[in-house]
C-alpha cells in the first residue's frame, strides 16, 4: 500500500488532471442519465428564469420616451452630411419642392469611374488603377450603380466618424491604463463578439428605420479596430522617439500630434483599412433597418428566392469590397519619396496633380450629364444582366443533380446534424457550467473559472439554454469542419511556395467579402436550413485556419530546422517533431479565430432558417423587441468570449512552455 | 559659421572651468515605495539593503560634476545604469532621490514649463537608434525642434541648412530617414540636436548601432565638431576604447554605482578596482599615458629633445628611441621639471611596467 501511496504522491500534475476530468465527465453523465429525477439540472426551470429581457425592454422604452429629443436631434444632425453624401453619389440634389424643383445632378458615373482609376493609379500604379477603375466600371455596366453608390455614400460618412472616434478612444485608453483595463478593453471585446444583428435592434428602436440608424449601427460596429490600432500603434512607438520629443521640449499636445501619432501611421493605416472593410460588411447587413443599397437588393432578392438577382447584387458587393480593400491597403503602404526637390508655394494644381485631375473630371462629366443623359445615368443600352444566366445555371444544376444534392443534404441532416443537435440541446446546463469552469481553472485559475462559469450560467438563467446549445452545436460543427479543411491547406501552403502563391489571393479575397455574400450561392443549391448555414459558415470561417497555420509553420526559425536536419531528422520527423509543435500555439490562435468567425456567421445564417440564438435575434428584429434581441445578442457574445478566453489561456500556456 | 561658442570656456584650464551639471547623491530605485525607502535612510543604503527591500537599484548614490566644455564620458556595460543616469540628468527619468543641478539650480524642482523651456534652448540629445521621425524628411527632421518652438518656416529652414552643412549632409535634405544609411541617419540625429544651439549635449551611445569603420569615422567627426563648438558633452558608451578616445574624463559605472571618475590616464595608471583594471588592460597605453606620468627627476645626462608634460608617449616614442637620449619635460615657461628616458618608453611600449606590477 505504501508503494501505491508514494506513487500517487509522485504523480505528475497532468495525470491528476486526467483523473479530475474523468470524474467530472462521469458526474455530468450521471446528471444527464438522471434527468427524470433532476430535471432542473438539465433544463433550466422556466419559473426561475430571470427576466433580463423584460428589464432591458423597459429600459429601452424609458430611453425612447424620455430621451427622444436627444435621439431626434442626433438623427437630424447626422442626417445632414449623410443626405449630402447620398445626394452627391446616388440621388440628386433637389432644390425646392414639387414639380418646379430645380435638380442638381449627382456625380456622373463616368467621372466616378475615372476618379477611382486615378486614385488607384496614384496609390499603387497602373495595375491598381485598372483594378479599382475596373471594379467601378463593372458595377456600372451590370446595372448596380445607384445601389452601390448608396452603399458607398453611407460608408464614406461612417468611416471618418469611426476613425475620429476610434482615434480619440484609443488615445484615451493609451493615456489612462485604468481606462483601458476597466472600460475600453472589455467594451471592445464585447463589441466585437456581439453579433451584427444585435446592434440593429436598439438602433431601430431609437432612430427608426432610416439610413441614419444604419449609419450609427455601422459606426459602432466598425470602430473597435481603430481603437485597437491606435492603442497598438502608440504603444509600439520606440521609447527613444518618446524621449526625443521630451528632449526637444514638446508640450504634451505637440508630442502626441506631431511625434507619436505620425510615427504610428503604418499601424493606424492598418486600422483604417479594417474600419473600411467592417463598415462595408455592416452597411450590407444594416440594409435591414433602412440602409438601402446593395444589401437591400440582396435581401429583397433572397426573400423572393430570386437567386439570379441576389447573385448579381452580391457580385457588385464583391467588386466594391475588392476595390476599397486594395485601394486602402495601397494608401497604407505608400510612402512618400523624398528625392524630388519640392518647391514651396506651388499652385494647388502642381502640388496635388492627381486630386486636381480627379476633381476636374468629376466636374466636367457631371456638367456634361446635364446635357448628355448618358453621363448622368448608366444608359440601359450598355448595361447587361447576368441574372438569367445564374438562374439557368441553378435550374440546370437542380434538374440534373437534384437527387445527389438532396441525398447529401438529407444524409448530413439525419446522420450528423440531428443527433449532434439532440445531444447538445439535451446537455445539462449545470454540467456545462461546471465543466467549462473546471477547464478555466485548469488553464488559468480561479478568475477565469469564475468568468467562464458566470457567462455560461447567464445563457441558462435567461432561459435561452436550448437555443444557446443549438448555436454551439452549429457553430461547433462548422468550425470543426473549417479547421479540418483549413489546417491541412495551411500546412500544404507552408510546405510549398507555389501552393502558397495560389492560396494567398484566394483567402485574401474570401476575407474581404462581406458575410452576406457567402450565403447566396449556397442557398441556390441547398435551399434554406442547417446545411446551408453550415456550408456558408465553413466557407466564411476557413480563412484564419489556413492563414495562421501557414504563418505558424513558416515562422519556425530556420536555425531550428537546420539543427533538426543536422541531427539527422527525415523531412517527416522534422515536420512532426520540430515544426508542428513549435507552430501549435499559432495554429490554435487560428482555430480560435475560426470559431469566432463561425459564430458571427452562424447568426447571420438565421436568414436562411436556422433555429438558434440567431433566429431569436432575427425575430426580435422583426418585432422590434429590443430586450429579447439584446439578451440573445449578449448570449451569443458570451459564447464567443468563453471560447476566446479558454483558447487564449490554453495558447498562452503552450507559449509559456515553449519559452 | 555662426555657431555659438562659449568664450569663457576656451583657453581656461579644464579643472578651473565652472560646473555645468552636477549630480548630488542621485538614486533611481524601481519597486514599490522606493521613495520612502531611500528617504527614511537619509539617502544612504547598501546594495544588500536595496535588494532586501525588494527594490532594483538602477542608479545608486551617484555624485559627479561635469564642467563646462568638457567631454564627460559615462562608461559601463549593459545594465550598469548608465542610460538611466543620463535620463536622470535630463529628467527624462525622475530620480527617486538626490539633486541634479544645472548651473547650480536644482533641475528636479523647476516647473514643467521651465523644464520645457530648458530643453528647447539649452539641452540637446542624440540617441542610440537615432530616433528620427519616419514621416519627415531630413530637412524637416532637423528643423523639428525649432518648429515646435514656433519658429517660422524660413528661419528654421535656414538654421537647419546651416547644421546640415556642418555635419556634411548637403544634398540629402529631401531624403527620408529610411532612405539613408545608419551613419547618415546618425548625422541627421546629431544635426537635429545641434539645431537649437544647446549648451549641454547628451549623447546616449550614439555610435553603438553603427559598423566599426563608420563608428570610427563618426568619432572623428564628433571631435571635429567639438573643436569648433566647445559644447559640454555627456557621452554614454559601453565601449572603453571609444571612451578613451573621446573623453576628457570618464566615469565608470557598475551595478548602478559610479566606481571611478578620472581622466583616461588616471584610470590607466591608477585603476581604483580590479574591475576598472580589467577594462584598462588592453588599452594602448602609449596613447593614454603622458610624459608627466613617466618622468623622473633629471640626473644630469644630456637631453635629446624636449616635450611638454601633457604630451602622450606615443607622440614622441619614435623620436626618443631613435635619438637614444632622455627628453627633458619642460613646463610652460621652458623650465625642465624632469626627464623621460628611452628605456622607460620602451618599457611602457613592451608592457614591462605592468608585468612588474
Amino acid at each position: 500500500m505504501t508503494v501505491t501511496a508514494s506513487a500517487s504522491g509522485a504523480r505528475p500534475p497532468v495525470q491528476r488532471w486526467l483523473l479530475v476530468w474523468a470524474l467530472a465527465l462521469a458526474a455530468a453523465l450521471v446528471v444527464f442519465l438522471l434527468q427524470d429525477r433532476l430535471p432542473w439540472a438539465v433544463n433550466y426551470p422556466a419559473e426561475a428564469v430571470v427576466p433580463v429581457a423584460d428589464w432591458v425592454s423597459a429600459l429601452m422604452r424609458w430611453i425612447k420616451s424620455n430621451l427622444s429629443w436627444l435621439t431626434r436631434s442626433i438623427t437630424a444632425v447626422l442626417g445632414v452630411p449623410l443626405d449630402f453624401a447620398l445626394n452627391l453619389l446616388a440621388k440628386n440634389f433637389k432644390i425646392g419642392h414639387g414639380a418646379d424643383a430645380y435638380v442638381l445632378p449627382r456625380l456622373s458615373w463616368v467621372g466616378v469611374c475615372a476618379a477611382a482609376f486615378i486614385a488607384g493609379h496614384a496609390a499603387g500604379g497602373r495595375k491598381l488603377g485598372l483594378l479599382v477603375g475596373g471594379c467601378f466600371l463593372y458595377i456600372a455596366l451590370f446595372g448596380q450603380w445607384t445601389s452601390a453608390m448608396l452603399t458607398l455614400a453611407l460608408i464614406s460618412i461612417a468611416v471618418p466618424f469611426c476613425i475620429v472616434t476610434g482615434l480619440f478612444a484609443g488615445i484615451w485608453a493609451w493615456r489612462k491604463p485604468w481606462a483601458e483595463r476597466l472600460i475600453v478593453s472589455p467594451a471592445l471585446d464585447l463589441m466585437q463578439t456581439i453579433p451584427t444583428f444585435a446592434y440593429l435592434i436598439p438602433m431601430l428602436l431609437l432612430f427608426g428605420n432610416s439610413p441614419v440608424s444604419a449609419m450609427i449601427a455601422t459606426a459602432i460596429f466598425a470602430t473597435p479596430p481603430m481603437v485597437r490600432a491606435t492603442m497598438l500603434g502608440l504603444s509600439r512607438v520606440p521609447s527613444e522617439i518618446d524621449d526625443f520629443s521630451e528632449m526637444a521640449g514638446c508640450t504634451a499636445r505637440q508630442k502626441l500630434w506631431r511625434v507619436l501619432l505620425p510615427s504610428a501611421r503604418p499601424t493606424l493605416m492598418v486600422g483604417v483599412n479594417q474600419v473600411i472593410m467592417l463598415a462595408l460588411n455592416m452597411v450590407i447587413i444594416a440594409s435591414m433597418i433602412g440602409a438601402g443599397g446593395l444589401g437591400y437588393d440582396v435581401l429583397l432578392a433572397l426573400r423572393a428566392l430570386k437567386v439570379g438577382e441576389a447573385m448579381e447584387a452580391g457580385l457588385a458587393i464583391v467588386a466594391l469590397a475588392i476595390a476599397l480593400d486594395r485601394l486602402s491597403q495601397a494608401v497604407a503602404h505608400s510612402q512618400a519619396k523624398g528625392h524630388v526637390q519640392q518647391q514651396a508655394n506651388q499652385s494647388f494644381w502642381r502640388r496635388y496633380p492627381n486630386l486636381s485631375l480627379a476633381i476636374a473630371i468629376l466636374v466636367v462629366t457631371t456638367l456634361l450629364g446635364l446635357f448628355v443623359p448618358a453621363f448622368a445615368a448608366v444608359p440601359k443600352a450598355i448595361t447587361f444582366t447576368t441574372a438569367p444566366l445564374w438562374k439557368a445555371a441553378v435550374s440546370w444544376v437542380t434538374i440534373n443533380f437534384f437527387d445527389v444534392i438532396e441525398a447529401f443534404r438529407v444524409a448530413l441532416i439525419l446522420n450528423v446534424l440531428n443527433p449532434l443537435r439532440a445531444f447538445c440541446e439535451g446537455f445539462p446546463w449545470l454540467g456545462a457550467v461546471f465543466l467549462l469552469g473546471l477547464a478555466g481553472y485548469q488553464l488559468s485559475g480561479l478568475r477565469l473559472a469564475a468568468l467562464v462559469a458566470a457567462l455560461t450560467a447567464f445563457c441558462a438563467v435567461t432561459g435561452l439554454w436550448e437555443k444557446t446549445m443549438a448555436t454551439v452545436y452549429l457553430c461547433g460543427i462548422s468550425a470543426f469542419i473549417a479547421c479540418l479543411i483549413g489546417i491541412p491547406i495551411g500546412l500544404m501552403a507552408a510546405r510549398s511556395d507555389r501552393f502558397e502563391k495560389i492560396v494567398t489571393p484566394i483567402i485574401d479575397t474570401l476575407q474581404v467579402l462581406p458575410s452576406f455574400c457567402f450565403i447566396i450561392p449556397v442557398v441556390m443549391l441547398f435551399r434554406v436550413g442547417d446545411v446551408t448555414a453550415m456550408i456558408a459558415t465553413i466557407a466564411f470561417a476557413v480563412v484564419p485556419a489556413i492563414r495562421y497555420t501557414n504563418h505558424g509553420i513558416r515562422q519556425v526559425p530556420p536555425a531550428l530546422i537546420e539543427a533538426a536536419k543536422v541531427s539527422g531528422c527525415t523531412p517527416r520527423q522534422t515536420f512532426f517533431r520540430v515544426q508542428l509543435p513549435l507552430a501549435l500555439p499559432e495554429i490554435m490562435l487560428g482555430v480560435n479565430q475560426t470559431i469566432l468567425m463561425a459564430l458571427a456567421m452562424i447568426i447571420i445564417c438565421a436568414m436562411v432558417g436556422t433555429r438558434d440564438l440567431g433566429q431569436e435575434v432575427f425575430i426580435a428584429l422583426s418585432k422590434a423587441d429590443s430586450g429579447r434581441g439584446i439578451v440573445a445578442g449578449l448570449a451569443i457574445a458570451f459564447i464567443g468570449i468563453v471560447a476566446d478566453r479558454l483558447f487564449n489561456a490554453w495558447t498562452a500556456k503552450a507559449r509559456a512552455r515553449l519559452g | 559659421m555662426t555657431e555659438a561658442t562659449e568664450p569663457q570656456a576656451v583657453g581656461v584650464p579644464k579643472d578651473a572651468r565652472p560646473i555645468k551639471l552636477a549630480c548630488r547623491n542621485v538614486w533611481k530605485l524601481f519597486g514599490s515605495n522606493a521613495a520612502n525607502f531611500i528617504r527614511e535612510r537619509d539617502g544612504k543604503a547598501s546594495m544588500a539593503d536595496v535588494a532586501a527591500a525588494g527594490l532594483v537599484g538602477a542608479v545608486r548614490a551617484v555624485d559627479l560634476e561635469i564642467r563646462q566644455g568638457e567631454i564627460f564620458t559615462i562608461m559601463g556595460l549593459s545594465g550598469s545604469g548608465k542610460s538611466t543616469l543620463v535620463r536622470c540628468m535630463s529628467r527624462l527619468v525622475e530620480p527617486t532621490h538626490g539633486k541634479v543641478e544645472f548651473e547650480g539650480k536644482d533641475l528636479l524642482k523647476i516647473s514643467d514649463a521651465a523644464l520645457i523651456e530648458l530643453r528647447r534652448h539649452r539641452m540637446g540629445m542624440v540617441f542610440q537608434n537615432f530616433a528620427l521621425l519616419p514621416h519627415l524628411n531630413v530637412l524637416d527632421n532637423i528643423a523639428f525642434p525649432l518648429s515646435i518652438q514656433g519658429q517660422d518656416r524660413p528661419t528654421r529652414e535656414a538654421r537647419a541648412r546651416e547644421v546640415i552643412e556642418l555635419v556634411g549632409l548637403r544634398g540629402r535634405e529631401h531624403f527620408y530617414p529610411r532612405e539613408l544609411s545608419g551613419g547618415q541617419q546618425q548625422r541627421v540625429g546629431i544635426a537635429r540636436s545641434l539645431a537649437t544651439k544647446p549648451e549641454i549635449w547628451f549623447l546616449d551611445e550614439p555610435f553603438s548601432a553603427l559598423d566599426p569603420l563608420i563608428r570610427r569615422e563618426m568619432q572623428d567627426e564628433l571631435m571635429r565638431l567639438q573643436t569648433m563648438l566647445h559644447k559640454t558633452i555627456v557621452f554614454i558608451t559601453h565601449d572603453f576604447d571609444e571612451a578613451i578616445r573621446l573623453a576628457d574624463r570618464i566615469a565608470i559605472m557598475k551595478d548602478g554605482e559610479v566606481i571611478q571618475i578620472g581622466t583616461p590616464e588616471e584610470l590607466v595608471v591608477n585603476p581604483a578596482t580590479d574591475y576598472v583594471a580589467e577594462f584598462t588592460r588592453d588599452v594602448d597605453r602609449a596613447k593614454v599615458i603622458s610624459a608627466r606620468s613617466l618622468m623622473r627627476a633629471c640626473d644630469g645626462t644630456e637631453h635629446g629633445g624636449t616635450v611638454s608634460p601633457d604630451a602622450k608617449i606615443a607622440s614622441f616614442s619614435a623620436s626618443i628611441v631613435a635619438s637614444g637620449k632622455p627628453f627633458a619635460v619642460v613646463n610652460g615657461t621652458g623650465k625642465p621639471i624632469g626627464e623621460v628616458t628611452p628605456q622607460a618608453v620602451i618599457g611602457l611600449l613592451a608592457g614591462l611596467d605592468r608585468a612588474s606590477a
